[in-house]
């Protein structure tokens, strides 16, 4: 049974991204053949083969490292802002949501702002929180291009987490509750032993989430911070060469992606150990 | 029955909800003597529930006293003299059957060795020995509520509260846990205080029924079932059994209990 799911799901896996194989080259050749303009010209500067993009992958760079390697410890270095970021705004969200979730005042004080902090454009912020941290010290040297990366990747991060401990923790149901008020329990006990649990699978949900998130939000980092050693700056350089070379451009683009699914992957995983529950009752 | 006697004692019980809002439950005495097995019966909405939960200090009383083991209910609870059955199972569904039956004795403090020693015993009680590692929702309904009753029962509380437990179980299940029910009561020497609208499971289970008015509530009468212990399914087929369940019935009907009639014509039925 489980192993022909596992069959099952690894037969569509590889059907869709066939179907999308076709649609990409059918598009292109279609749109070559016929010449058609609209919606855009396709030639290989608009839309390269794709399998020429993965060959491009053995062609050297101007760094003399081939591109896959070049993309390899660029994807590392922003792989590692994001998930440092991912981990700190999932802590700082889950602490937000939970103080938030018990102090109804500071709710209704404090969400209008937390609400407030998304709205503001993630490119409007990032050179200021870049800027500020690069002008802190600590012990006597500015902190590591890393570190201002990763604060914008948990800033984009910790407002899911929030949202979702906050609904979570309300989640718990209320005869549970009762069941731990006739135990006597305080308080923290009833945050450790029912609402945290009950709040698990929408937590996650945000995790998810937030994980794709924190990889986007490392890339706009790096830009924004002229910080080259990661995805952010493969794609500023390589789109400074499109016209050139536009199969380094979707190269990188490729990588963006496989770290971004790769981040999913270990909230999903992380999730099918931490979270027991009744297959119809994850969120 | 004397008061010194009584496991729980309720004088003058009044539950209003909200400003001035409905009278839930009104004028209340009740007496409930050590080793009892008492079920309060009534139409939907005659406040039994309600009185349940004033006696576990989760509601509170607008009038009047009670007091469980000679103390006040908020004593009583924070002294865990009671444990509780709600007509759903309500177990956790992150923790094995193991864990949740441990639930309350992890928050009393028991050890791990001696946690693990009583989960058994309370398993081998519901006869649900080998599903320890099982989680709820891996288990039928009427195996749920028994993991539910094992952990009421597991830290000995003198008192038991039972909300509608078998409510939403069918038929058969249900007269299967019922004289389940009794044995663990009969084995445990435990108090219990039980909610139902089944008249014949009032009847099967206790030692005394309660029977209440529609809303507000209040005691109509009190039925003293006097078949013998222990009791088997055969007892459901004695004539005093049938007896005493038109006897109650004819109490509900006094109240002027409708709703209760569409319960008597399933249960008709099915008899």
């Amino acid at each position: 049974m489980a192993v022909r799911n596992v069959r099952r799901r690894i037969a569509v896996f590889v059907l869709v991204l066939g179907g999308l194989w076709a649609i990409w080259e059918g598009y292109k050749w279609l749109w070559e053949r016929t010449g058609w303009t609209r919606p855009f010209r396709v030639d290989d500067l608009t839309l390269p083969h794709l399998h020429a993009i993965v060959l491009q992958l053995r062609e050297p760079t101007s760094t003399g490292d081939d591109l896959w390697l070049y993309l390899l410890h660029s994807a590392l270095f922003t792989a590692r802002a994001a998930s440092i970021g991912f981990l700190f705004g999932a802590l700082v969200g889950f602490a937000l949501g939970v103080v938030l979730a018990h102090f109804d005042v500071l709710r209704r004080g404090v969400m209008p702002y937390v609400v407030a902090s998304q709205t503001i454009p993630i490119l409007a912020l990032a050179p200021i929180v870049v800027r500020g941290l690069g002008s802190v010290t600590i012990g006597g040297a500015p902190p590591p291009d890393w570190v201002r990366v990763a604060v914008i990747a948990a800033y984009l991060t910790f407002f899911p987490v929030t949202v979702n401990t906050l609904r979570g923790l309300r989640s718990a149901d209320p005869w549970a509750l009762e069941l731990m008020h006739s135990y006597a329990a305080r308080g923290w006990t009833i945050l450790w032993k029912l609402r945290v649990p009950s709040a698990l699978p929408y937590i996650f949900t945000a995790l998810k989430i937030a994980a794709t998130a924190s990889v986007v939000g490392a890339i706009i980092g790096e830009q924004t911070a002229s910080i080259s050693n990661g995805l952010g700056g493969a794609i500023l350089n390589f789109n400074q060469y499109y016209v050139l070379e536009p199969k380094n451009l979707w190269a990188t683009n490729l990588y963006a992606a496989l770290v971004g699914i790769g981040f999913f992957l270990v909230v999903l995983l992380a999730e099918k150990l931490v979270v027991h529950r009744a297959p119809e009752r994850l969120v | 029955m004397s008061a010194d006697g009584s496991v729980v004692s309720i004088r003058g019980l009044t539950k209003v909800f909200g400003k001035g809002g409905v009278t839930a439950l009104q004028d209340i005495d009740l007496e409930v003597g050590r080793g009892e097995f008492v079920s309060l019966i009534g139409p939907s909405g005659c406040g039994k529930s309600t009185l349940l939960r004033i006696v576990g200090d989760i509601v509170e009383p607008s009038e009047g006293d009670v007091t469980v083991n000679g103390k006040p209910a908020r004593k009583a609870r924070l002294d865990r003299d009671y444990g509780i059955v709600f007509q759903a199972p309500v177990l956790y569904d992150w923790r094995t059957v193991a864990k949740n039956i441990a639930l309350p004795l992890e928050m009393l403090g028991w050890d791990r060795a001696k946690r693990a020693e009583r989960v058994r015993d309370m398993l081998e009680l519901v006869e649900l020995t080998g599903f320890e590692r099982y989680h709820p929702w891996q288990l039928s309904g009427g195996m749920q509520q028994r993991v539910s009753i094992a952990r009421a029962f597991s830290f000995s509380p003198a008192l038991l509260l039972m909300d509608e437990p078998f409510g939403a179980l069918d038929e058969m299940t249900r007269e299967r846990l019922n004289i389940e029910l009794l044995r663990i009561w009969a084995e445990t020497g435990s108090t219990v205080i039980f909610v139902t609208h089944s008249i014949s499971e009032a009847v099967f289970l206790s030692t005394r029924v309660v029977v209440m008015s529609p809303r507000p509530g209040r005691v109509a009468s009190v039925v003293p079932v006097d078949l013998p212990q222990p009791r088997t399914a055969a007892t459901r087929e004695e004539p005093r059994f049938f007896e005493l369940v038109t006897e109650v019935r004819e109490s509900l009907h006094a109240t002027g209990a409708d709703e209760v009639e569409e319960t008597l014509a399933t249960e008709d039925e099915i008899a």
